[in-house]
């Protein structure tokens, strides 16, 4: 067929195909489409975004008067803004600390054969496949001050005045300590949404780690037993390097998860009561479109990204290292 | 495994399993529920309990279909459904248009670049869409797309493609290069080769990229939060929240049947393309 349509073919057209088959060609051209649409709908607006955040604009307009850094130091000596920044500092680190405690322990029974596994897989990927808007919203239900099922087992279990007395919950209206109001109290709300957070991620966690046992050769398998590492000494010399750098993976995606996270707070808390479990994200959706100070709202936003830039390339430079050796 | 080592796995996995599926029994018990069921709170929350809060075992007589019906004949949840596929599908259409070409190239023709820039897709996922909904919501409303679902699915690929990019291109690492070679020995193009031999291949991975990238779509929350205000045309993430709960009065039973109906679907899609996840995903980040 090729031999049949040669002739006939213009020397351009020939040229054309002879250049797509040189990969110096050939990949940038497969490549341009999606770089050219990125740049039009991340690179443009992060761009722009930056600007705002140097400039005084008001919600309704795309430009305002140059201030510089005035913005981001504004935001920062606001104590609201701080209390941000530790809460997604909080909300990051406990839950993630929870999320791989939980995983390796999961993972390293669920590659295990038994029967029912199916189904205890289906169990245990189920908060990670739900949209997490709507399991949020299961959640508010949960922790709901009036038909709380927490409160209601506690309740039963008698463990609701030991909880009131561990958290030091005083409600201002006298004498009504019970039910615990979840939501409402800042330290139970800081607890409740590090516990959200952690159950929505775990899953996520526990699959790549199952990825990560996988990777590992059976001759390492092999060669430790021939060597003698049992127990407690194979899992640090052996097992915990080997599963490190897939591990780091994990707690990556997790840490962004969790720090960008807008969705689980805005439902649950709406940054409150009194602003105590506001994060970033929200705290820059206060700013910049509820109170309509566009500059300002991005400033905070930025905030977060040298963090998290930070954070992936100390971990991804960690995985490198350790897949290394 | 010995009799000691099962016993240790059931115990290990049972209550994990039972902790991070409980929100979702109880979902499904509360949606079922009648409105004295649900609002005297003797009664208990994990069952379907009858008129004085007793649980019988044909709970079925004191349950009450009356909060779906009530979602589905008198709120816009089966518009927001319809909205949801009509978004994830042109989302995902788009994405896989873009997104397997770049994958390919990054996988098979770039070289060393290929793993640094696999490294910088990475990098936009970073950027958080907090920030970058500020400039788009106006850019969405100049361009008159506000309030229509097109603002959505211009807006969605900007986090899609990375993420198809990135796993598409740990697909195509495993397609072994000697299939494509003799391809080519054999007077193929290469872009020939890519759509006759790559591809077909690649189709477990291809699909789970949809799912995957769908379900991302499902999840987005701000966008379509804030670029949207009329009811008809949100999606489901943005209408249960804005609709279904009215001030201090929530719906209950039909928000957690809201929740959980498109939950199964996706949960199950999940499972059965899971293993290929792993692979696509392990791949793009380590080879």
């Amino acid at each position: 067929m090729e031999a049949h349509a040669a002739p006939r073919r213009q020397p351009g057209t020939r040229r054309w195909r002879r250049a797509l088959e040189d990969r110096r060609v050939l990949a940038p051209l497969l490549i341009a489409p999606a770089i050219i649409f990125m740049v039009l709908v991340v690179g443009v607006p992060f761009v722009w975004a930056i600007y705002l955040s140097m400039t005084d604009a008001i919600g309704g307009s795309l430009s305002g008067n140059w201030v510089g850094f005035d913005n981001f130091t504004t935001a920062w000596s606001d104590d609201n803004f701080q209390k941000a920044l530790r809460n997604t500092l909080i909300f990051t680190i406990a839950s993630q600390v929870l999320v791989v405690i939980g995983a390796a322990v999961l993972s390293a029974f669920l590659v295990r054969d038994f029967r029912g596994k199916w189904i205890v897989r289906f169990l245990v990927v189920l908060p990670w496949a739900a949209p997490v808007v709507l399991s949020t919203i299961t959640w508010l239900w949960i922790l709901d001050s009036l038909y709380s099922v927490l409160n209601w087992t506690l309740d039963r279990l008698h463990l609701d005045h030991a909880l009131v007395w561990i958290f030091d919950v005083t409600h201002f209206e006298e004498g009504a300590q019970v039910p615990l109001q979840w939501l409402g109290r800042p330290n139970l709300a800081l607890l409740a949404i590090t516990l959200v957070h952690a159950w929505r991620i775990l899953p996520f966690a526990v699959v790549i780690f199952i990825a990560g046992r996988a990777s590992i050769p059976n001759e390492v398998e092999d060669a430790s037993r021939i060597d003698g590492a049992t127990g407690l000494k194979k899992l640090w010399y052996v097992d915990l390097p080997l599963q490190l750098p897939i591990a780091l993976v994990a707690v990556l995606f997790g840490i962004v998860f969790t720090a960008g996270d807008f969705a689980v707070v805005y439902l649950l808390t709406a940054g409150g009561p009194f602003n105590s479990t506001q994060v970033l994200p929200t705290w820059a959706f206060q700013i910049g479109i509820n109170s309509g100070s566009l500059g300002e709202g991005a400033a905070i936003s930025l905030y977060l990204f040298p963090l998290l830039i930070l954070v992936t390339v100390a971990m991804l430079f960690f995985a490198r290292r350790a897949q290394v050796t | 495994m010995t009799w000691r080592q099962k016993s240790l796995t059931y115990l290990v996995v049972g209550p994990f399993a039972i902790v991070l599926a409980f929100p979702f029994y109880l979902a499904l018990v509360t949606m079922f529920k009648t409105n004295d069921d649900l609002a005297i709170q003797t009664h208990s929350p994990y069952l379907i309990n009858d008129a004085e809060g007793n649980f019988h075992w044909d709970f079925w007589n004191d349950a009450t279909t009356e909060h779906v019906r009530f979602l589905f004949e008198d709120t816009n949840y089966p518009q927001w459904l319809l909205n949801t596929l009509l978004v994830g599908g042109a989302v995902v259409a788009i994405t896989l248009v873009l997104a397997m070409p770049a994958g390919y190239a990054l996988a098979r023709l770039a070289g060393g670049w290929g793993q640094s820039a696999g490294v910088g897709i990475f990098l936009i996922y970073l950027i958080p869409p907090t920030l970058l909904f500020l400039p788009l919501s106006r850019i969405v409303t100049n361009l008159d797309l506000k309030d229509s679902l097109w603002g959505l699915i211009l807006v969605y690929p900007s986090f899609t493609i990375p993420f198809a990019t990135w796993l598409l291109m740990g697909f195509f690492k495993t397609i072994p290069q000697e299939l494509e070679d003799a391809a080519l020995v054999d007077g193929c193009s290469r872009l020939k080769a890519l759509y006759r031999i790559v591809l077909p291949i690649s189709l477990p991975g291809i699909l789970t990229v949809v799912i995957f990238a769908f379900s991302l779509c499902v999840n987005e929350f701000i966008y379509a939060f804030t670029f949207i205000s009329t009811s008809e045309q949100r999606t489901v993430s943005a209408g249960i929240p804005n609709d279904l709960i009215r001030g201090d009065v929530f719906f209950w039973q039909s928000l957690l049947a809201a929740t959980l109906i498109p939950a199964i679907p996706l949960a199950l899609l999940y499972n059965a393309f899971l293993d290929r996840f792993i692979k696509g995903f392990t791949g793009g980040a380590f080879r």
